[in-house]
């Protein structure tokens, strides 16, 4: 306890280092709102729902597209490593999709879907494919071959074969690739809706921005760091829960 | 097992064991197919673009985009907002370099320093530093030294966390050896840890620079201003499908090109060690 206490001083001592900057004026408070009027502000937001309100359509929008990613990223990679007249066909365009900085592509989606949850969730499902597609393809390509000819021997068909022996053993690196694709997740989220929404997380922080409600601003801010930061957590014990087959 | 041959040629794997004419087939066969499979991308854009499906709006068809880059790049244009995207991606990402390598060499060096940032890094490596950009703005205002800021922010995380990663890993041996020969601290660091931690150090050079970009991108399509994410994002207020085509196409050869730069980069830096041979 007391040790945990230590390992995490540092981040109170921020705390309360921002709260004296903000009180002695060292800083404009407009600039640096003290961190106690940020928390004030916070309980705010969420007595007036909007803060609620806008987190719900935003975590929908990230899972959904998260969702699609994992199921059609997950199926291509490993029907990629399997076949090879696929792989040689479609590897070229994940090749030349993966360097893509993703965010060039929120102009885009709006054309085609406009301003609403359609651009967004579209927007992180085409960013987290990727990541999630070579994680699927590395692993599955790892899987021992020793392995996929007994199950052959042993009269697994194909499909079988994919979900008893391929899968498994791509499992490791596939959920890595969904690590990369959550943390991607959160930032094409954030970002789409500061750049163009009416809704969400980012529109939030955008309209109290222009407003000048700047304590709001910060908490909403430091609402959606913590929430992509408790994300990656949560996933990670998930990740240890589904490799504790391994050694 | 199929492990160790997959590092070695990966392309040859599935194959089993195959005489060198036939790999050499092969290899041919997947280049073959790779062009094909980019040209029937751009060819399945032309023809859907023009088959009145859609309409020039959501889709204008390659030819035109590629004609609206050319013009682009006689006018100059291209050049301006090529250069001062580069220009900021660049420089943050090198200053995240810099910093994050030096942070995680005085973090693995002081305890009181490591005690201090550690749990800022591992806290802050997962969040979504964007969110902060806001706040950036209203500290920093609209121009380049924010964006080179929240660039810097997002980029120097990876860095950190794999320097860190990489100077723990190195082997004791090779440090016990060298203070046997009268090495001191700044030696050790300079000529033993940080070469050995290279290869790892490298590695999150090489997820920090898409970081840099993709933040670029944003910071500019948020601030507006000059640069390719500013471009696509003015051409998108006057609903030029056009331009905004254009800057994807952009944007995505300087990622292509500065990921390919990076990877050889590696290579040739790490001509001495063993993942090279």
């Amino acid at each position: 306890m007391t040790s945990a206490a230590f390992r995490y001083l540092p981040l109170v001592l921020l705390a309360l280092f921002w709260e004296a900057l903000a009180r002695f004026n060292i800083v404009d408070s407009l600039a640096l709102p003290p961190l106690s009027k940020v928390a004030v502000a916070w309980v705010d937001l969420m007595r007036d729902g909007e803060l609620v309100n806008n987190g719900a359509v935003s975590l929908y929008r990230v899972y959904a597209g998260l969702g699609l990613a994992i199921v059609i990223g997950g199926g291509l990679g490993m029907a990629m490593a399997r076949w090879r007249t696929l792989d040689a066909f479609i590897n070229p365009l994940v090749q030349l999709f993966y360097p893509l900085p993703k965010s060039a592509l929120i102009p885009v989606t709006v054309i085609w879907l406009g301003f609403g949850d359609g651009s967004k969730i579209l927007l992180i499902f085409l960013g987290c494919m990727i990541p999630v597609t070579i994680g699927a393809y590395n692993g599955a390509r790892g899987s021992e071959q020793v392995l996929v000819w007994s199950a052959r021997s042993m009269g697994a068909s194909r499909l079988r074969l994919m979900w008893d022996v391929v899968v498994p053993s791509a499992l490791p690196e596939l959920l890595n690739g969904i690590r990369t694709a959550l943390a991607l997740a959160f930032i094409l989220m954030v970002s789409s809706e500061l750049i163009a929404a009416q809704q969400g997380f980012g529109y939030l922080i955008g309209y109290l921005g222009s407003t000048g409600a700047y304590e709001a601003m910060y908490a909403v801010v430091l609402t959606v760091a913590f929430l992509g930061f408790a994300a990656d957590r949560i996933y990670q014990i998930l990740m240890q829960w589904l490799l504790r087959w391994r050694e | 097992m199929a492990r160790i041959e997959d590092h070695i040629a990966p392309a040859a794997r599935p194959a089993g064991i195959s005489r060198p004419s036939t790999r050499r087939l092969d290899a041919a066969f997947r280049s073959g197919a790779g062009i094909f499979s980019i040209l029937m991308l751009l060819i399945a854009w032309e023809l859907f673009a023009r088959s009145g499906k859609v309409t020039m709006f959501m889709l204008p068809p390659f030819t035109v985009v590629a004609k609206y880059i050319a013009a682009d790049a006689t006018s100059g244009v291209l050049w301006i907002n090529l250069a001062v995207t580069l220009y900021r991606a660049m420089v943050g990402f090198f200053i995240a370099a810099v910093g994050g390598i030096t942070l995680a060499t005085l973090m693995s060096r002081f305890r009181l320093m490591r005690w201090f940032f550690d749990p800022i890094i591992s806290v802050g490596f997962p969040m979504p530093k964007i969110a902060f950009l806001p706040v950036i703005i209203l500290w920093l205002g609209v121009y380049d030294v924010s964006k080179i800021c929240i660039v810097v922010f997002d980029s120097i995380f990876p860095v950190v966390t794999a320097t860190l990663a990489g100077i723990a890993a190195v082997e004791k041996e090779l440090l016990w050896s060298a203070r046997n020969m009268g090495a001191n601290e700044r030696e050790l660091t300079w000529q033993v840890v940080l070469p050995a931690a290279s290869p790892q150090i490298l590695t999150g050079l090489q997820v920090a620079l898409p970081i840099a970009l993709i933040v670029e991108i944003i910071a500019e399509m948020v601030m507006g201003g000059y640069g390719l994410g500013g471009a696509m994002m003015s051409a998108s207020r006057f609903a030029n499908s056009p331009g905004v085509f254009a800057g994807l196409v952009e944007i995505a050869i300087v990622g292509f090109v500065l990921i390919k730069v990076m990877a050889m980069l590696r290579h040739r830096l790490l001509v001495w060690h063993e993942e090279t041979a």
